[in-house]
């Protein structure tokens, strides 16, 4: 369970986050949306300690989150835009990772095997397209088996192939009852996979709750329509 | 410390890789090689390659230290979510970045000088002193450029002021002192001048590496005050601190910033 208590982060006089109160499920692939410059960025990178929030706390399954870095053994990220050292090979890039931690890791060779990455492992990252650093990433975020994964834009450059079978790998997590949070622009891609979902605009909470609650409220099938009507609403 | 290294390893298997890296040590070596077929006394050669060094070490580290920093700022977040700590990471990239530029300009300049240079003891220590002086600059001007990178979010605001570093210190300084010299040319200036050149690590070096070959004689009474300061044990011990406060204080300021800093 991640609690989020009063979080506030400020840079310079732009609020990108007021006073967020939240609760993620553990156990539920939870969503988060809204417009660019909603706060989605700032709420996950705070989630990771690469913001430093100006106020407020996070919990993580009761672990505060503070300047202590221990935390982090229990999370995974696939970042937006999934960039190496280019000179590096693939298998290169994992070592640097795997190097960071004291254990080994439990899951390498099942999700290299899932995003069909071995013959890609000998070739520097300068060779590798897009898509194939994208599936590199989420190797690297998910071959400790963290209890938490935080995505951002994963299914952004997958080819379709990869995109479902990144969607499974991502609702085999939440069956053995791993948190997902993931962030998109994809509606249809949420629509399949989340539980959840948090809707921010201009830095504040405007849902968070059930997918079907979302629907149920604003009447409407889908989550894409949903969310535009909530936003509209919003706005209004 | 392990994990410093660790990264620290990785960042230069990158870096070793990287064509830049080693155009920075092929031009050394061709410079080398180059002023030794031109030049027949070894001295002579260690004076012409150091003009070359204090010229381009301090370009080169500031632009490369930035520009890596900038190009490696999402590699550099995954690896803050890992469960390591923002000093690691610093270290490692600062130390891996600032190893393989040392050893770029080290095996440019150190080899052919081996290869060519005259088999004395002066040459050889003569060619230390500046491969020593070389690195030090490195990692003075590669801590500013991690600083200014980290300092400015926007790239080319980074990139132009570790560029305005790099001209005041190589260039502009030498002015100014020059116009403050003239100014006052009525009045005892050697004390002051070399306050003055401790203010600037590029001269400061030039300094060191002059006092240390028979050129200082060239340089008439300020050369001989130069050398009287800093040919003695004293002198090179306040100059070597100086250079190691050139260093330590803008990395420190550097890691401050990055520990604080959001990604």
């Amino acid at each position: 369970m991640i609690e989020i208590t009063a979080l506030h982060k400020r840079f310079g006089r732009f609020v990108a986050l007021h006073e967020i109160n939240l609760s993620i499920e553990r156990g539920k692939i939870t969503g988060i949306i809204g417009p660019n410059g909603s706060g989605k960025s700032t709420l996950l990178k705070s989630l990771l300690g690469l913001v430093t929030p100006t106020s407020g706390r996070i919990t993580i399954d009761g672990y505060l989150l503070d300047s202590s870095c221990d935390y982090r053994t229990r999370l995974g990220y696939v970042p937006q835009v999934a960039r190496f050292p280019q000179e590096l090979t693939g298998a290169e890039v994992l070592a640097t990772v795997k190097g960071l931690r004291a254990t080994a890791p439990t899951r390498e060779q099942e999700l290299i095997r899932l995003f069909e990455l071995e013959s890609e492992m000998p070739k520097r990252v300068r060779a590798m397209s897009g898509g194939t650093r994208q599936k590199l990433s989420m190797l690297l975020a998910g071959m400790y088996d963290p209890p938490l994964l935080i995505c951002d834009e994963p299914t952004a450059g997958l080819d379709p192939v990869a995109n479902t079978r990144l969607k499974a790998h991502l609702l085999s997590l939440r069956e053995q009852s791993r948190t997902v949070v993931v962030t998109t622009h994809i509606m249809s891609d949420l629509d399949e996979i989340a539980d959840n979902v948090v809707v921010l605009l201009e830095g504040r909470v405007r849902f968070s709750g059930a997918v079907r609650d979302l629907k149920l409220r604003t009447e409407e099938p889908h989550l894409e329509a949903a969310v535009a009507r909530l936003l509209e609403k919003g706005a209004a | 410390m392990r994990l410093t290294l660790h990264i620290a390893w990785y960042t230069i298997r990158d870096l070793t890789r990287n064509r830049w890296g080693l155009l920075y040590a092929c031009f050394f070596a061709v410079v080398t090689i180059g002023l030794f077929h031109l030049q027949a006394q070894s001295a002579k050669v260690v004076v012409s390659l150091m003009s070359v060094c204090l010229f381009l070490i301090p370009l080169v580290s500031s632009l490369f230290g930035t520009i890596y920093l900038y190009n490696s700022r999402e590699f550099i977040e995954l690896v803050l979510t890992q469960p390591v700590s923002r000093r690691t990471v610093f270290f490692g990239m600062f130390t891996g970045l600032a190893a393989a530029l040392v050893a770029g300009f080290s095996l440019g300049v150190g080899v052919p000088s081996v290869i060519f240079g005259s088999w004395s003891t002066a040459h050889f220590l003569s060619s230390s002193l500046l491969i020593l002086v070389g690195a030090i600059l490195t990692v003075i001007f590669l801590a500013l450029a991690f600083l200014l990178a980290l300092r400015f979010d926007d790239r080319g605001k980074g990139l132009a002021a570790a560029l305005g570093v790099w001209l005041f210190a190589a260039l502009l300084y030498d002015g100014l002192v020059l116009l403050g010299a003239m100014a006052f040319a009525d009045y005892p200036l050697e004390f002051p001048l070399l306050f003055a050149s401790m203010a600037n690590p590029i001269d400061l070096a030039r300094v060191i590496l002059l006092t240390h070959t028979d050129w200082a004689a060239l340089m008439g009474y300020t050369g001989a005050v130069f050398q009287r300061f800093f040919g003695t044990t004293l002198g090179l011990a306040i100059a070597s601190l100086s250079l190691a406060a050139w260093a330590a204080v803008p990395l420190m300021f550097g890691l401050r910033t990055f520990r604080t800093k959001d990604f």
